[in-house]
C-alpha cells in the first residue's frame, strides 16, 4: 500500500446520548483485537471513553488556550483591540481595557493589530491531555478542567498529538462532542470519514439533519448508525434512503445494553448481532479506505 | 441624574426586559430635563457569546447614575460594571417602566 497514512473515522451525532461513546469504544475494542488502533476521546468537555478501559497510563500533558494579557503602561487607549474582537472578548471602558479569557478564541487579531504591543498573547492552563495503553489498544482524551469553556485549542492540539505520536498506526477513532456547534467542526473537519450516530425518534432526527447539514458544508464523506433501532418511528430511515445516505447499522433497542453500558462493559463481546453490526461498519469503513465505495 | 432601564419596548409603558446583555432596548430617563432616549440593542441576538459584556460598554459610555433591570447582570457583566460609578437596582422584570421608577423611588427594588 503506499498511502500509510492514518484512516481517521470521526463518530459524531448531532444529539447528545445516542452512542457515540458505546459505539467508539466498541469499535475501538473490536479493531484491538487484530491491530493497534487508537481511540481519541475529543468531547473535551466530559471525555468518557476511558472509563470502559482499564489502561496504563503512558503520558501526561497540560494544555493551553492563549489569550492577551493587557500591559497598561504601553496601551494608547486607541480602542482598536475590542473594535476587532468578534467575541466582544476584550472591552475598552474609559481608560482601561479589560480580557475575559473565557471568551477569548484566540484568534490573535488584538495582540496582532495592536500599534504598541500592548496585549501579549500568553497561556493559561485550561486541562490536561493524557494518553493510555491497552493490549494493543491507545486511548487519548484530553479533558478540561472544571469551568473551562472554549474546547476548540485541545480538541486541535489532541488531534496533533495523536498525528505526531501515532503516525503508523492505520486507524484511528476520534469520538467526538455532541451538537454542530465550533468543538464537532475541529473535531470532524480532517477526519477521512464521519459516523453519525442517531436514535430514530423525533429528536434524533431533528438533530441528524442539522449534522448532516454540517458535514455536507465540511464535504465530508459520511454513513449514518441506527442505535436503539426499534423505538420511535421509520423518519430516519426514509429520509436517509431518499438523500442516498449510507445506513451503516442498526443497533437494537435493548435493556441488557444499557445496564452493560451503565456498568462500564463494552456490549458486544456479549451480543454476538452487535458485533456483527460492527464488523459491517468496519468493513464499510475499510472500503472507503481502500478507496472502493460499496 | 440618569436611569437606565432594560427594556422590551421604547416608552414608558413598556416592560422591563428581564435580561441584562440580550436585553431589547436601552431606554435612559434624565430627570433634569425629563426627557427618555431609545438605544435599540437587538443587534446583540447576533452574538453567540459576550453580550453580557457588549451590553455593559454600551452602557458605560451612556453612564447613567443607576440601572434598572429584571434578572440581573452575569458574572461577566458585573465584572464590568462594577468599574462604573452607577447603582444597579435588580427584581423590576414583572413592572413596566413607569411602574419600575415608581417602585424605585418607593425604595422597593433590590439594590445588588
Amino acid at each position: 500500500m503506499t498511502n500509510q497514512q492514518t484512516f481517521k473515522i470521526a463518530i459524531a451525532s448531532g444529539k447528545g446520548g445516542t452512542g457515540k461513546t458505546t459505539l467508539s469504544t466498541n469499535l475501538a475494542a473490536l479493531i484491538a483485537e487484530r491491530e493497534e488502533v487508537v481511540l481519541v476521546d475529543l468531547d473535551v468537555e466530559e471525555p468518557n471513553s476511558g472509563l470502559f478501559f482499564n489502561g496504563t497510563l503512558v503520558h501526561e500533558e497540560d494544555n493551553h488556550n492563549m489569550t492577551p494579557n493587557w500591559d497598561e503602561s504601553l496601551c494608547t487607549l486607541c480602542g482598536l483591540c475590542q473594535e476587532v474582537c468578534n467575541f466582544n472578548a476584550i472591552i475598552q471602558l474609559g481608560t482601561s481595557i479589560l480580557v475575559y479569557p473565557k471568551l477569548c478564541h484566540s484568534c490573535y487579531a488584538c495582540s496582532e493589530l495592536c500599534p504598541v504591543n500592548a496585549l501579549p498573547m500568553e497561556p493559561t492552563q485550561i486541562g490536561k491531555l493524557r494518553d493510555y495503553k491497552l493490549g494493543k489498544l491507545h486511548y487519548v482524551e484530553s479533558r478540561l478542567n472544571i469551568g473551562e469553556e472554549q474546547a476548540v485549542s485541545s480538541i486541535a492540539k489532541t488531534k496533533k498529538y495523536v498525528a505526531e505520536k501515532y503516525p503508523n498506526v492505520s486507524l484511528a477513532i476520534f469520538d467526538s462532542p455532541p451538537g454542530t456547534s465550533c468543538p464537532v467542526m475541529e473535531a470532524t473537519k480532517d477526519a477521512d470519514y464521519v459516523i453519525l450516530v442517531t436514535e430514530p425518534t423525533p429528536f434524533g432526527f431533528h438533530d441528524l439533519k442539522l449534522a448532516i447539514e454540517t458535514m455536507h458544508e465540511l464535504k465530508k464523506s459520511f454513513g449514518v448508525v441506527i442505535n436503539r433501532y426499534g423505538i420511535g418511528n421509520d423518519e430516519v430511515i426514509n429520509y436517509c434512503k431518499a438523500e442516498g445516505i449510507d445506513i451503516l447499522a442498526k443497533i437494537p433497542n435493548s435493556r441488557q445494553i444499557a445496564e452493560l453500558y451503565s456498568e462500564g462493559h463494552l456490549i458486544y463481546p456479549s451480543f454476538p448481532e452487535v458485533k456483527t453490526a460492527l464488523s459491517n461498519i468496519l468493513e464499510h469503513c475499510l472500503s472507503i479506505k481502500e478507496g472502493e465505495r460499496i | 441624574m440618569k436611569i437606565a432601564f432594560t427594556a422590551a419596548g421604547k416608552d414608558w409603558d413598556a416592560m422591563i426586559d428581564p435580561r441584562f446583555g440580550r436585553t431589547e432596548y436601552i431606554v435612559i430617563y434624565d430627570d433634569s430635563s425629563d426627557e427618555l432616549s431609545v438605544i435599540d440593542n437587538s443587534a446583540v441576538k447576533n452574538e453567540a457569546h459576550g453580550a453580557g459584556t457588549a451590553t455593559s460598554q454600551k452602557i458605560f459610555e451612556l453612564s447613567p447614575d443607576i440601572l434598572i433591570t429584571g434578572n440581573g447582570p452575569g458574572d461577566n457583566a458585573a465584572k464590568a460594571l462594577e468599574k462604573m460609578n452607577m447603582k444597579i437596582f435588580v427584581g423590576a422584570q414583572d413592572l413596566t417602566l413607569k411602574q419600575a421608577l415608581e417602585a424605585y423611588r418607593k425604595g422597593s427594588l433590590k439594590e445588588c
